[in-house]
């Protein structure tokens, strides 16, 4: 009951550019990472953001990414180091 | 190309961490507080969500440059009038009506 | 910034609440700014359409005050010192705080427990989200564009700038809080403190150790600088 992506799958963030109010930081669009956590289901705040209901709702994730993965080195990071989102289904592709 | 929204600010350079401690001040706590009975039951004139969008679509300049409870209050602002609470015209009366308010005081 | 000596509680009055004088004392600083006009001229025409009330607003404010990392330090304390509790919270961080009387309505509350291995530290880099309820109101640096922007990026430089060292083999994991989650950090708890007090241990745990910005003070003081 985790809907589209289990606990540990490998997924990569949209690359998508929509505009209008989006919950998924652009520093990870285009990234690969992994499922960590399925925290249930949530309106879509992308709709919420425009006074409607969010519905239906989306399955919402933590996605774990690595540092390198991310950064490609560039950054204050150590090499066992991560960064985790919170993303929603519909900005997730399997891999 | 790629459009950064003004606050999706992840990975930009940026100067050190200022951590000194700030009490609120009594404007930001009324802004703080209206904020909450505007958007909380049994009113809920907006969602969360709505309110971060018109701060989104604040001028990069104003985002840039304005302090986070000034954001909150022109987000306000914006938001009344788009749901019908306030009019602009009210809103800009009530406002020359505040400011000279102020300058008499100050006198 | 200017001041004046001069205070116009007028618009207070007016509207037939006793003005508390003394509550903002320490606060009160004569509006100055466009913003702050800006505030009193909505929360004025709010009042007078019946919209809200001024009392409504002071409470709002005073219910807020009572909210603070105290409340946060509790759930660590519990969790340090009841395993089952710890379990609990770590499951369903809303049950598991409701058991100790917090409210946390419409957000998931989600703790994330720092060990010798792994060490989370939580950032919003698209707004300001934070646990509210269990903090109180985010510290201005949270909020900064500084720390939501590098954050992600070198939080080994930002834990640096909190005085906060960790080995290398200690994952570090910043955790970006995009939706609708709000993140508590389980400091890990100290050396040393065994034998004491669930509310001796709730004062090691500092505000910045439930963000991840820093570890929790060590039980003979050391760490607590700043």
């Amino acid at each position: 009951m985790t809907g589209p992506y289990s606990i540990g799958a490998k997924v990569k963030v949209s690359q998508g550019l929509p505009p209008g109010h989006v919950r998924t930081p652009l520093f990870l669009r285009g990234r690969e990472g992994e499922v960590i956590r399925h925290f249930g289901d949530f309106p879509n705040p992308e709709r919420l953001a425009y006074g409607l209901s969010g519905l239906p709702k989306l399955h919402l994730y933590q996605v774990l990414f690595t540092m390198d993965e991310t950064w490609e080195g560039d950054g204050a990071y150590a090499p066992g180091d991560t960064v985790t989102a919170d993303i929603y289904e519909t900005w997730l592709e399997p891999l | 190309m790629t459009e950064r929204a003004i606050s999706d600010l992840g990975g930009l350079p940026g100067g050190p961490i200022d951590t000194a401690e700030h009490e609120p001040t009594l404007s930001e706590r009324r802004v703080d507080a209206m904020m909450m009975l505007l958007r909380a039951k049994p009113r809920s004139f907006w969602a969360t969500d709505e309110n971060r969008r018109t701060i989104e679509g604040l001028e990069p300049k104003t985002y840039a440059e304005s302090a986070y409870y000034e954001r909150w209050v022109l987000a306000m602002r914006g938001l009344l009038i788009e749901k019908g609470v306030l009019s602009e015209t009210e809103i800009e009366a009530k406002l020359s009506e505040v400011r000279a308010r102020h300058a008499e005081a100050g006198q | 910034m200017s001041t004046h000596e001069h205070h116009d509680h007028g618009h207070d009055h007016s509207h037939g609440h006793a003005h508390d004088h003394t509550t903002f004392q320490p606060d009160i600083r004569e509006p100055s700014e466009e913003w702050e006009f800006l505030e009193i001229a909505l929360r004025e025409l709010l009042i007078d359409k019946g919209v809200i009330t001024a009392r409504e607003v002071q409470d709002q404010i005073e219910a807020w005050e009572k909210k603070s990392p105290e409340g946060g330090a509790r759930v660590v304390a519990k969790a340090w010192t009841d395993d089952g509790f710890r379990q609990r919270l770590l499951e369903d961080g809303n049950a598991a705080v409701a058991e100790l009387g917090f409210e946390i309505e419409a957000l998931k509350l989600v703790a994330l427990e720092n060990t010798d291995d792994l060490h989370h530290m939580v950032v919003c880099t698209l707004c300001s989200c934070y646990p509210r309820p269990l903090l109180g109101v985010p510290p201005l640096w949270y909020k900064s564009r500084e720390y939501r922007s590098r954050a992600v990026r070198e939080p080994r430089a930002i834990l640096a700038e909190f005085g906060t060292e960790l080995p290398e083999t200690t994952e570090v994991r910043v955790v970006d809080s995009t939706a609708d989650c709000r993140y508590l950090v389980i400091p890990r708890r100290p050396d040393g403190t065994e034998g004491m007090s669930e509310a001796e241990l709730a004062a090691l745990v500092s505000r910045d150790s439930m963000i991840g910005t820093a570890t929790a003070f060590a039980p003979d003081g050391e760490g607590r600088s700043g």
